[in-house]
């Protein structure tokens, strides 16, 4: 069986930043394992700037910056191997899949990064029929990048930054927005980037609803609310609604985060398996490609540490939330956690009965990235001045 | 299309698929016509993917004798062809004491029913196979004959060697109205294309009691029962060992949890009575049902994600038992009312047929070095699946590699469109429902058909 210092699983931004970052701090052979047939991930599809600014420092596309980091991890020596398929880690020994069959590499250390991905129609149990034109935003990017056009007239289900990510993909590839639907009384995106949407391309937001049914046999005819309102349209995208990728670290016997369904990680991204890290967005979903990379880097020092001194923790307890904070974990600057209502409290971080961290009172967005620099923390809540959370006819 | 053959089928789903297969093992001219634009497609395609032993059959009934017999030649067929199937097995398990005391009466019912090896077992030992199970458990019975099978390559198989055999395969072609001739029968397509034959298998599924009017005949009315079903994602295959089945009572009709043989779990049907036959979309209503009754069977599942929802329509009619006859003077044979075991009963069905049409139609097989056999590669996700040998893998969550898609669209019945595709494949069947692959798999395909890329995402 042929070995290597570092196996990791997956060559997106975090993967590949992992790897580029073990072999500048001296580590042996590091081999990133990619199912697809190019390195590089999800900004391969997006063709848009916005990457690369807190880890490069410089702004780029999706595209230049996968080709960048790829290039980056070819030229510190680490082996990327595409088209194949990762089924197990069981003991360091990485067994895979690909054109030429199967093989197993015995690894010093494991890093898992496989990614995140968008829940589709079915997994929102969305009724109606099946017709084609029901989409994520990952499968429309992957067609715009073709120049594919995926429809003439879309509705967007989601009001987060990727769903207008998707609405801006749809017009630019010619596909009309009818509307952006969320059951949540407000978008949870930046102001500018809503105010875009709503002058350039005159898109309406449907809040406090919901998308009831699908209609229509062979192709989408229209989607109907949970209010009774009926939109016609020939293509349905979903947005958001971040799951890992965690089949393999499941298989692997790695305990899952709740709600996040994330690999539990400490905050050296060593998970409940000796010599299993696991990193990027499949520990938390979703973050921008920037976070993950950081991540990756700030990972690589505590892969080296585990390679030289041998040493892992007896267990990983995973960061305990109360509600409405759906899950919070590890990231390289302190913490990342999610809520799942617009709620206005400071967010009290403790380390075992301690107050380590308390921020302002501010409103906190449900589908966004909230980051605290809070390290260490062991939990997380909410401290309310007098009343609880604010009710939702306060953010029309 | 001025050829006459011999005997037509109208209805290219699993049954019309195994009557065709059948006639064509002899000296006969057989033509299958599908109103669709493939073989399986409509409710062949929707359906709990068991198959059955039979056990609670009415009997006496022709269902029961046709189960019993379809079970025997399918689970003898399918490994020589490569439709998966497994033996899990299935245990009827009682939630309550009413339907703890139903037990034994299924018992006596299954040995009338010719099947012997149901066995009665106790709260305890139904947790010790299923230690997954909710709590209330108060008995249960076990069907060791129980399979799984791939419901997909099921009638695509029977097909693919009807048309090996000679079988002329008429895709497209919805018989809208028909003339019973001295000698031939006319049959006319709704776009106007014809075909002659001198006898008529009506195997119409949803649309057979139409068929069975255009011959002049009245009897049954179809009315789709719609089922909705929920695949659960593939992590939760190790909460099960077997079906899990329902103990019918007087007043509930519960549903059931299956293993499949793609490796998920699968949740239902309902059955709701519908007038539309083309009703084949699921509910809220009747998700939210098979969600409350699937998480009291087996609560872990509410961990797990859902991968994919459908429903199917199953051809009942006001009769509880098949409709199968067969008219000398119109040379017509109807296979009607065949409801949810279609998929078992296929090959007693196609039996059936062939024994009513001999008594007016010489049936002779072909010489043995004259049948043709095939093969299909396996969907089923316990034997070696292609990409294990080595392959480029396309679609990640379903391991579907690039060179299966290709053959898909090689094959002599192709894919023409993602669900054709999906169901000889597997492709974007999986969790992500394409987000990481429907441009690669799309782009492949198109690439394979010769065919534009906008044909294969439904924009044509």
């Amino acid at each position: 069986m042929s070995t290597a210092e570092v196996v990791i699983v997956g060559a997106g931004p975090a993967g590949l930043s992992a790897a580029i970052e073990l072999r500048r701090r001296g580590a042996g052979r590091v081999i990133v394992y990619e199912r697809e047939l190019q390195p590089g991930g999800i900004p391969r599809h997006t063709d848009h700037l916005g990457y690369g600014i807190r880890d490069l420092h410089r702004i780029t596309t999706g595209p230049r910056y996968a080709a960048d980091l790829t290039r980056s991890a070819e030229r510190v020596g680490v082996e990327i191997e595409v088209g194949r398929t990762v089924r197990s880690f069981r003991n360091g020994d990485v067994s895979s899949t690909g054109p030429e069959g199967p093989t197993t590499v015995q690894a010093g250390a494991v890093v898992l990064a496989t990614g995140v991905r968008e829940r589709p129609r079915s997994a929102r149990l969305v009724p109606g029929d099946r017709p084609a034109g029901v989409l994520t935003t990952g499968a429309l990017q992957q067609f715009a990048a073709a120049d594919q056009r995926v429809g003439s007239r879309a509705v967007v289900i989601g009001a987060e930054h990727v769903s207008f990510s998707a609405v801006l993909t749809l017009t630019h590839s010619g596909c009309q927005v009818a509307a952006m639907v969320t059951p949540l009384p407000r978008h949870q995106t930046y102001a500018p980037l809503r105010l875009a949407t709503a002058t350039r391309h005159r898109v309406p937001i449907h809040t406090g609803v919901d998308i009831r049914e699908i209609i229509g046999r062979t192709r989408v005819e229209a989607v109907m609310l949970t209010d009774g309102r009926l939109i016609e349209c020939d293509t349905v995208v979903f947005t958001g609604d971040w799951i890992p990728d965690h089949e393999l670290a499941r298989h692997g016997g790695l305990p899952m985060l709740p709600a996040a369904k994330c690999p539990v990680v400490d905050s050296c991204w060593r998970t409940e398996q000796r010599r299993v890290f696991a990193i990027g967005n499949l520990t938390h979903p979703a973050e921008a490609a920037d976070v993950c990379a950081l991540d990756a880097r700030a990972a690589a020092s505590h892969v080296i540490d585990w390679l030289t001194l041998q040493q892992w923790p007896n267990a990983v307890a995973p960061i305990r939330v109360d509600a409405p904070i759906l899950w919070a974990a590890p990231t390289s600057r302190g913490v990342t956690l999610r809520v799942s209502e617009f709620v206005k409290a400071r967010i009290v971080g403790r380390r075992g009965g301690d107050i380590i961290h308390r921020t302002k009172r501010v409103e906190w967005i449900p589908n966004r990235a909230i980051h605290l620099p809070a390290r260490q923390v062991t939990s997380l809540g909410l401290e309310f001045s007098g009343c609880s959370t604010i009710p939702a006819s306060n953010h029309q | 299309m001025t050829d006459l053959f011999d005997v037509a089928i109208i209805g290219g789903g699993v049954v019309g698929c195994a009557v065709a297969r059948h006639l064509s093992h002899n000296q006969l001219s057989v033509a299958l016509i599908e109103a669709r634009n493939d073989v399986g497609a409509g409710t062949s395609k929707a359906n709990t993917a068991i198959l059955h032993t039979g056990f609670d059959a009415v009997p006496g009934s022709i269902e029961s004798r046709l189960v019993a017999r379809g079970y025997q030649l399918l689970r003898a067929y399918a490994p020589t062809v490569g439709i998966s199937i497994e033996e899990t097995g299935a245990v009827l398990v009682a939630w309550d004491d009413e339907q703890a005391a139903n037990l034994p009466t299924l018992v006596d019912k299954a040995v009338t029913n010719g099947y012997h090896q149901t066995q009665l077992i106790d709260a305890t030992t139904v947790r010790e196979m299923e230690p997954h199970l909710g709590d209330g458990i108060t008995g249960g019975m076990l069907v060791p004959g129980e399979h799984l099978i791939d419901p997909w390559s099921t009638p695509i198989a029977f097909a693919t060697e009807a048309v090996a055999n000679g079988c002329r395969l008429v895709t497209d072609l919805q018989v809208v109205e028909l003339e019973v001739g001295p000698d031939v029968t006319r049959l006319i397509g709704a776009d106007g294309r014809e075909v002659l034959t001198r006898f008529v298998v009506n195997a119409a599924g949803l649309h057979g009691d139409l068929v069975h009017r255009l011959f002049g005949f009245d009897g049954f009315t179809i009315r789709p029962r719609r089922g909705e079903l929920i695949v659960f994602d593939k992590l939760a295959r190790p909460l099960l060992g077997r079906t899990i089945l329902p103990v019918p009572t007087s007043h509930t009709k519960g549903v059931l949890i299956a293993p499949t043989v793609f490796g998920n779990i699968m949740v239902g049907p309902t059955a709701d009575d519908v007038d539309d036959k083309n009703a084949t979309g699921s509910t809220r209503a009747g998700l939210d049902n098979l969600l409350r009754k699937g998480y009291r069977i087996l609560p872990a599942l509410l961990e797990e994600e859902v991968t994919a929802v459908y429903a199917g329509l199953r051809a009942a009619t006001e009769h509880s038992d098949y409709q199968i006859e067969w008219d000398a003077g119109a040379r017509y044979v109807c296979l009607g009312g065949i409801r949810s075991t279609g998929l078992t009963s296929s090959m007693g069905l196609a039996e059936e047929a062939s024994t009513m049409l001999s008594t007016a139609l010489t049936i002779t097989p072909k010489p043995a070095d004259q049948r043709h056999l095939i093969r299909l590669a396996p969907l089923g996700e316990f034997g070696e699946r292609p990409y294990q040998r080595g392959g480029t893998v396309l679609c990640h969550c379903e391991r579907v590699t690039a060179e299966e898609i290709d053959a898909a669209l090689a094959a002599p019945l192709p894919a023409r469109d993602l669900d054709g595709l999906r169901r000889r494949t597997r492709v974007l069947a999986g969790r992500c429902q394409g987000f990481y692959c429907s441009a690669a798999v799309c782009g492949r395909a198109a690439a394979a058909s010769n065919r534009p890329i906008s044909e294969w995402i439904g924009l044509a």
